[in-house]
């Protein structure tokens, strides 16, 4: 099942049948689907020409999908009960809440915020404007077979505060299902609002969410993002964003869980003096593989894009980052920064990194960078002849690597999310 | 009381140390003094138990206890300290983050109970005034955009906060300006006592008109080729390492 063995030809076979069960579960669902089908119909065209992304797919060339393809997908169940268990693994944070249980959106485990508009993709679909279904594979998949989301508008001028999403996938089938939410979060000119996505659960499924962010002018979006989910679940999700002039998008993916996990992003920074912050850091053991894929495109003058991304493997896991900076050419004055790091603690854990520049523009400021390395032993000696032991002296200098990617999180509830995600993943690895 | 016995060590194969007998009785100051390439470092990192280092040969106690069988977190806990001649840099480790968790790591170790945050700031500050260091090294990233001066009075903070038994100063002189040669120097002194011992390594007597020791020691080619009392540090400085190692031989 694993596939590892599997040929070129078996693989292309594995892939071509997975997409085709997606193919008829449309056609069988697709009269009772949300939403408009001209769209659906559209995004079942591309995904039938494209089928799900093969190495032969330039986006898609260091994360082979095989594992997937080996796997036959369910439908969840409409109803799901018994996930208090996964409701207990939330951080406890003072916040109202939308839950959402297998792609469901759960009005009786959620609390409703008074400060901004919520409601499901069910009740009220809308496909947006920025998803590429013809030029994305999964975002194609996702129109296909979307069936809820999160809707989510913040009016002109309204600090919002924060809002949890969590994803919870139940495993009450005992037998592995899919699922595509579709969200749309849109802040109007000079809102605020904190994002936490957290997405967890257990047994195997593939979660595909795709998200249309929209961050109007001079308006802040803080989107903290923590992937913790089950050791046999593919997390793909792909997230599109346009922010207008003075408008900052704050974004910070932290990668724990998953087999396979992708987090894709699309940023336009679509009018002057925009900021995108695209930060992440994947932590990864065992045969664990997470890859981290973004598009920036500077769209108007003096917009400046900040990604530093640090990836810690052990085991046999393997972290991948593709990062790629578009400057259009009226795109003056642009500042893009983007580093990539890894820390190895195996000889065995793999790093692949592939940063792009692509700018028309000549009076720019882009950089990049990249590193790769094991922890210092040097460091490990000084730590240890001072007392530490060695477990406790690994684990601070790991910590002291995330150090630069998770400070700039200024939200502290957020922060401490994460923090103690870390911890937990540090425990697992000692385990 | 620390007692090195016939103590060899290679390094990639080569022998650097070839033979060290060498006792510190409790409560004394020892220097070993020798040319660059003696063995001195090597010396150093082999009784903390780097790990580069083969032991050989001979044997290293610490009050009856065998340090050569013990981790170097271990040697920590029973009371070695090492202040490195090149202190290490730990980029997002905040200093005072780092003292706490060495404090605690070796208070645990002793079965002793860990300080919090507020009862260890306590401690800190105490001992940053006495040593006339800015609180502010506190604050910053252990070593990271330290001078040469600040690193090795930063090795002193450290020594001075896990009050160790027995402290191996490996060429904390090298590099320091006279001010700061009187701050490291006031902070060893500050620890002698019946309970404290230490191994003060140097190139130079300089140090030693400011830690009086009780006994130096020369080594060279690997070797102590002569022992005796402060005055020999004078000796030195005045006739250099080649007439008294090849007095020796």
């Amino acid at each position: 099942m694993s596939g590892r063995g599997m040929s070129a030809a078996a693989q292309r076979e594995a892939r071509a049948s997975l997409a085709q069960s997606f193919l008829a579960r449309f056609e069988g669902l697709k009269a009772r689907l949300p939403g408009d089908a001209r769209a659906r119909e559209a995004a079942a065209l591309a995904f039938g020409e494209r089928g799900l992304p093969g190495p032969r797919d330039e986006a898609w060339k260091y994360t082979n999908l095989r594992a997937l393809a080996g796997m036959a997908f369910h439908e969840p169940f409409t109803v799901v009960a018994g996930c208090n268990g996964l409701l207990d693994r939330l951080p406890a944070i003072a916040a109202p809440r939308l839950v959402f249980v297998d792609g469901r959106l759960r009005q009786d485990l959620s609390r409703l915020p008074g400060t901004m508009r919520v409601s499901g993709f069910a009740q009220t679909p809308d496909f947006g404007t920025l998803v590429h279904p013809e030029r994305e594979p999964l975002a194609a998949l996702n129109t296909m077979l979307a069936q809820d989301g999160a809707m989510i508008s913040v009016a002109e001028g309204v600090d919002a505060g924060t809002l949890v999403l969590a994803s919870l996938a139940a495993d009450v089938h005992g037998r592995p299902v899919a699922f595509h939410p579709r969200h749309r979060v849109r802040l109007a000119r000079g809102a605020r609002l904190t994002l936490i996505e957290i997405s967890l659960g257990e047994g195997v499924y593939l979660h595909n969410p795709v998200s249309e962010v929209l961050v109007g002018q001079g308006a802040v979006l803080t989107h903290v993002r923590l992937q913790d989910e089950a050791p046999g679940a593919f997390h793909l999700a792909t997230l599109y964003a346009d922010i207008a002039a003075r408008g900052t998008y704050d974004g910070f993916a932290l990668n724990i869980g998953a087999r396979i996990a992708r987090t894709e992003i699309h940023a336009r920074l679509g009018g002057e003096n925009a900021v995108a912050h695209l930060n992440g850091a994947q932590l990864l053991g065992g045969t664990q593989h997470a890859d981290f894929t973004s598009v920036v495109s500077h769209d108007a003058p003096s917009c400046t894009s900040r990604q530093t991304i640090k990836n810690v493997l052990s085991g046999k896991s393997r972290g991948v980052f593709q990062g790629r900076i578009e400057v259009a050419r009226g795109a003056q004055k642009t500042d893009g920064y983007q580093m990539n790091q890894a820390l190895l603690l195996s000889a065995d854990a793999e790093i692949d990194s592939k940063p792009e520049l692509e700018i028309y523009a000549d009076d720019v400021k882009c950089s990049h960078g990249a590193t790769v390395g094991a922890l210092d032993a040097d460091q490990i000696f000084y730590l240890r002849s001072r007392g530490v032991p060695e477990p406790e002296a690994r684990a601070l200098l790991v910590r002291a690597f995330l150090a630069e990617a998770l400070d700039p999180i200024a939200d502290e509830t957020a922060r401490t999310c994460l923090d103690e995600a870390v911890e937990r993943w540090w425990e697992r690895q000692a385990a | 009381m620390l007692e090195i016995k016939g103590l060899k060590a290679d390094v990639d194969g080569t022998e650097i140390l070839k033979g060290i007998d060498l006792a510190v009785p409790t409560g004394e100051v020892h220097a070993v003094m020798g040319p660059n390439g003696s063995g001195k470092s090597t010396l150093a990192y082999v009784l903390a138990g780097r790990d580069d280092y083969a032991v050989t040969g001979g044997s290293a106690t610490f009050d009856g206890v065998d340090l050569l069988s013990l981790e170097p977190e271990a040697r920590a806990a029973a009371g070695l300290f090492l202040a490195f001649q090149y202190p290490v840099e730990l980029p997002g480790v905040g200093n005072a983050n780092f003292l706490r968790t060495a404090l605690n790591a070796t208070r645990r170790a002793r079965g002793e109970p860990e300080l919090d945050a507020v009862q260890f700031l306590k401690l800190a500050r105490a001992e940053t005034r006495r040593l006339s260091v800015p609180d502010d090294m506190l604050k910053r990233n252990v070593n990271v955009g330290f001078s040469g001066g600040e690193k090795k009075r930063n090795e002193v903070l450290q020594m001075a906060i896990l009050r160790p038994k027995l402290a191996i100063l490996d060429e904390t002189d090298s590099g320091l300006d006279i001010d700061a040669l009187k701050i490291v120097a006031h902070g060893v002194n500050t620890l002698r006592g019946p309970d404290f011992s230490a191994l003060v390594i140097t190139h130079y007597q300089r140090l030693l008109d400011h830690i009086i020791p009780d006994r130096v020691h020369v080594l060279a080619g690997g070797r102590i080729v002569r022992s005796g009392g402060p005055e020999l540090a004078h000796e030195l400085e005045a006739h250099g390492y080649a007439s008294v190692a090849a007095e020796a031989a």
